[in-house]
């Protein structure tokens, strides 16, 4: 915020400048279209609210500019407040990069960043019902306000356009309650649920769901069982780093669950930029190189319900300033710091931060580097009514992907796929029915070392005590993979019924 | 209560199960005895040597030898290696003098020791007949500031000059796990997605005229640490022993001789890798260059640590990691031709190291350094000249043959 301030001061002598600048828009070389003229007004529209562009934050602007696209956004938020959905915005028009100088654009910088993810990956289309993850945190009640700001400004358009032919996105909230892992004051938890509902409640119209489910709904209806049982499992777990790395993964079959149940087809987490830095560190220090790629993108399509990561872009400082900004409430639940190996990367990406104010960034450039899956993309839609309506702000980047696609194996555990030279081939797994030296060899090897317990007698124990969405997915990625084995060989079989007839 | 048990009698050692424990492997926590750790600490290089086919019989390999713990160790552990598993290869010894008084002058002394001690041939490159400039002298010149360049890029190509006059086919480094961990973070951290690529393996620069490759690429620092310490008690048992048969045998002087010329040259250089075991860990920055106080590698090194005092597995997991990182290969990679002056290898005109040597000589020593266009162009002008006038006085070792 500081170079907000100063550069605001800088504006105030250098209005005079203002036409000059409009006018040399049109001349720096990258206006491709007639929307110059269109633009131009809409941007001295603009200005009478917004503090001037000059030349001299022109210069401190492409200085400061870090490579990502804030530039690109802020155009396109523009272009599509004013023009209303208007297709010639894909050239690319100087900005002025205002976001940096009052709140305001400090915000609409950030929404921005928002809504590039979500439109230019398709991350939410106009028939979805999206599941927010919410922890109470600055990330994902920043998720939640964006959401909820998009889901408006869509519910408008509906309301004034005649035919009502594109449909508002429904969302929902969900919150896991994690007290069976940790011990907590009950009342004071649920107060804190209590605030997150009056929170949520006020973010209507239009209404919202709220979930509050606990980890251990998992194993079945009958909650006190599961508790023992979810309380059991983690126990046998002596790696700090893998007892809340397993926590984490139960947490998004939680929300599996709960979209699965009443009919979510999204789920958006409120990862931010340096989350996912740490994220990075996380997986090479726990040797899931290869898998990495998978979770780091905006779109995670592994799971049944595919996961959206719109808020890839934003720092928590960013996010964490636009709490106070706005005075968005946020609750802090019971996540207490990172523990083990997690919390030592944790403070380690943090120093990096403050050493270099780019940290964060560079690293998660540098993992997007690496070539992602197949199903980072969004699948496409059947239903060909959702593929029209979405149609015209889709513009889908398109991610290099790896195009040879034999199924993908995934962990039964964190669900990372797995590389093929890892892979061992079942011969008689029936589903369901694996014992815990076979489900050991269906993991990675990281939740092998971290997770499952060394010893059998312990293995077998935790592996009953499972849940058994985990289990059947050990055994369909098992059962995946011979079928892909006997595919590549099925043309050198000579089958029974052949030979019969 | 289990203390009391299990103290009086000792642990015993998880792998021989005879002897007592005598220690911790850094490696994988395992409680272990002297031989043991011996035995797997040099039959897991071995493993490496042999599953990656390092090197064929009869190839002569030039050892990195800077007179530190890991090239030290490196040297022996290669030359004991080959004699017992007959790898067929001649090891020499080749050693770079940067010309950095207080820090090179005296590991190179423990080089020339382990020359005689290990029976290898030793060749010493030294920036001063190579360039003409030692590193004080660059120091001296430039400050502190990106005098790494000079010496990391000097470097380079002083060990496949020095390697090249050995005719070597091959050329070993000391690099251990911990280095290799350290580059894997710190690339990540820069976003150098094409180093990161390359980082892991364990040879490198097969395309170039002497590949390079790191037989300590899964070796942990500390177990180096402990390596030579290890040495030492099985050395000072057998100088005990050898003493009294020495002693039984007093007729033949001879034997005392060879003997006593034995053990001064072998327990002086115990001695040193002793200090060197000792005190490069607890006096760790004492070691590092004295022109290179590299904080922010330091940072990452730190970092490591810690990640290995909580999980000593991490460090080959970031290994693994790096090596299986999907990073597509369609990044083209730079036409190799040769150098016009020196005819080292060079994706330029001149490679790297004649463009800072002209810009010292010139004494435009900010040249090559960097990405300012003026440099560049400032570069591009000299070279031109150079072509068109020959006059520039070439490198004192002149063109060799890669």
């Amino acid at each position: 915020m500081r170079s907000y301030i100063s550069s605001a001061q800088r504006e105030q002598g250098q209005t005079g400048q203002r036409p000059l600048r409009i006018a040399m828009a049109c001349n720096s070389g990258n206006c491709r279209s007639g929307a110059c003229d269109r633009d131009n007004l809409d941007r001295v529209e603009d200005r009478s609210s917004l503090p001037q562009p000059t030349e001299a934050n022109e210069l401190s602007n492409g200085s400061s500019r870090r490579g990502n696209n804030s530039i690109c956004v802020k155009c396109k938020v523009n272009q599509t407040m004013a023009a209303a959905g208007s297709e010639s915005i894909g050239e690319f028009i100087p900005a002025d990069d205002v976001g940096r100088f009052c709140g305001d654009c400090f915000r609409s910088n950030i929404y921005g960043k928002f809504r590039f993810a979500v439109s230019s990956n398709a991350l939410i289309s106009p028939t979805d019902n999206v599941l927010v993850a919410f922890s109470g945190g600055p990330s994902s009640r920043v998720a939640l306000q964006f959401v909820h700001e998009m889901q408006l400004k869509a519910q408008k358009n509906f309301d004034a356009s005649r035919d009502r032919s594109r449909p508002v996105f429904g969302v929902g909230v969900a919150v896991i309650d994690e007290r069976a892992s940790f011990s907590v004051n009950s009342h004071e938890f649920d107060k804190k649920i209590e605030e997150m509902k009056i929170i949520v409640a006020n973010l209507a119209p239009p209404v919202k769901q709220f979930h509050v489910v606990p980890t251990e709904s998992i194993y079945s209806s009958d909650s006190t069982h599961g508790k023992d049982r979810l309380e059991e499992v983690l126990n046998v777990i002596s790696d700090v780093t893998g007892r809340e790395d397993f926590l984490e993964y139960l947490r998004m079959q939680c929300f599996q669950k709960i979209a699965i149940e009443n009919g979510y087809t999204k789920i958006l987490l409120g990862t931010c930029t340096s989350r996912i830095a740490c994220h990075v560190l996380e997986a090479t220090v726990k040797g899931q190189g290869y898998s990495l790629a998978a979770d780091i993108q905006y779109v995670d399509a592994r799971w049944e319900i595919p996961v959206v990561l719109p808020l890839r872009d934003c720092l928590s400082q960013e996010l964490n300033v636009l709490c106070s900004l706005d005075s968005l409430k946020t609750v802090q639940l019971l996540h207490g710091p990172r523990a083990g190996i997690n919390g030592l990367i944790s403070s380690f990406v943090k120093l990096l931060q403050e050493e270099n104010p780019s940290r964060e960034s560079t690293i998660v450039r540098t993992a997007g580097k690496l070539t992602p899956f197949h199903f980072n993309r969004m699948p496409e839609a059947d239903d060909s009514d959702s593929k029209l309506a979405s149609q015209r702000r889709q513009k889908k980047y398109n991610l290099k992907v790896d195009e040879s696609v034999p199924p993908e194996s995934f962990c039964p555990i964190c669900n990372s796929p797995l590389k093929k030279s890892e892979l061992r081939s079942y011969n008689e797994v029936e589903k369901g029915k694996i014992s815990g030296e076979m489900f050991r060899d269906a993991c990675c090897s990281s939740c092998q070392f971290q997770i499952l317990p060394k010893e059998t007698s312990s293995l077998e124990r935790f592996h009953l005590l499972l849940p058994h969405s985990l289990v059947n997915q050990a055994a369909y990625s098992s059962s995946v993979k011979d079928q892909w084995l006997r595919e590549q060989i099925q043309d050198f079989l000579l089958s029974d019924n052949e030979e019969g007839t | 209560m289990d203390i009391v048990e299990t103290k009086p009698k000792g642990r015993l050692c998880s792998i021989c199960n005879q002897n007592r424990a005598a220690l911790k492997r850094p490696k994988t926590l395992e409680q272990i005895c002297k031989d043991c750790f011996y035995e797997v600490f040099e039959e897991e290089i071995h493993r490496v040597i042999v599953d990656n086919q390092l090197f064929k019989s009869g190839e002569r390999i030039a050892i990195g030898a800077s007179g530190g713990k890991d090239s030290t160790v490196l040297a022996y552990v290669m030359s004991e290696l080959n004699h017992r598993h007959n790898y067929g290869l001649d090891l020499f010894l080749l050693s770079v003098d940067e010309g950095i008084t207080g820090y090179r002058d005296d590991s190179l002394e423990t080089v020339k020791r382990n020359e005689i001690q290990y029976g290898l041939a030793l060749k010493v490159v030294s920036y001063k007949e190579l360039y003409g400039w030692t590193m004080d002298e660059i120091v001296k010149l430039i400050g502190l500031k990106n005098n790494c360049t000079f010496c990391g890029v000097f470097r380079r190509q002083a060990l496949d000059r020095g390697a090249a006059l050995l005719k070597v086919d091959k050329l070993v480094t000391g690099h251990n796990a911990d280095d290799i961990a350290e580059t894997v973070l710190l690339n990540i951290l820069r976003g150098d997605i094409a180093r990161l690529s390359r980082c892991t393996s364990i040879t490198t620069g097969e395309d170039g005229p002497i590949p390079r490759c790191k037989p300590f690429k899964y070796t942990y620092e500390k177990e180096i640490v402990i390596y030579p310490f290890c040495c030492i008690m099985v050395f000072i048992s057998c100088l005990f022993f050898s003493a009294l048969l020495v002693f039984s045998l007093p007729h033949k002087p001879c034997y005392l001789f060879d003997f006593i010329f034995y053990a001064y040259i072998t327990s002086e250089n115990l001695n040193l890798l002793f200090t060197y075991a000792y005190f490069k860990r607890l006096d760790y920055f004492s070691t590092e260059c004295i022109y290179s106080p590299n904080a922010y590698r330091g940072f990452a090194r730190e970092f490591i640590k810690d990640l290995e005092r909580i999980r000593p597995r991490a460090i080959l997991d970031i290994i693994k990691s790096g090596e299986d990182f999907r990073i597509s290969m369609y990044t083209k990679m730079p036409e190799q031709s040769n150098c016009e002056r020196c005819g080292y290898i060079s994706s330029q005109k001149w490679c790297k190291a004649c463009v800072l040597l002209e810009g010292l000589n010139r004494g435009l020593p900010k040249l090559g350094i960097g990405r300012s266009r003026d440099l560049n162009n400032e570069q591009n002008k000299i070279i031109k000249q150079g072509n068109e006038t020959r006059s520039i006085q070439s490198k004192q070792c002149g063109t060799l043959d890669f």
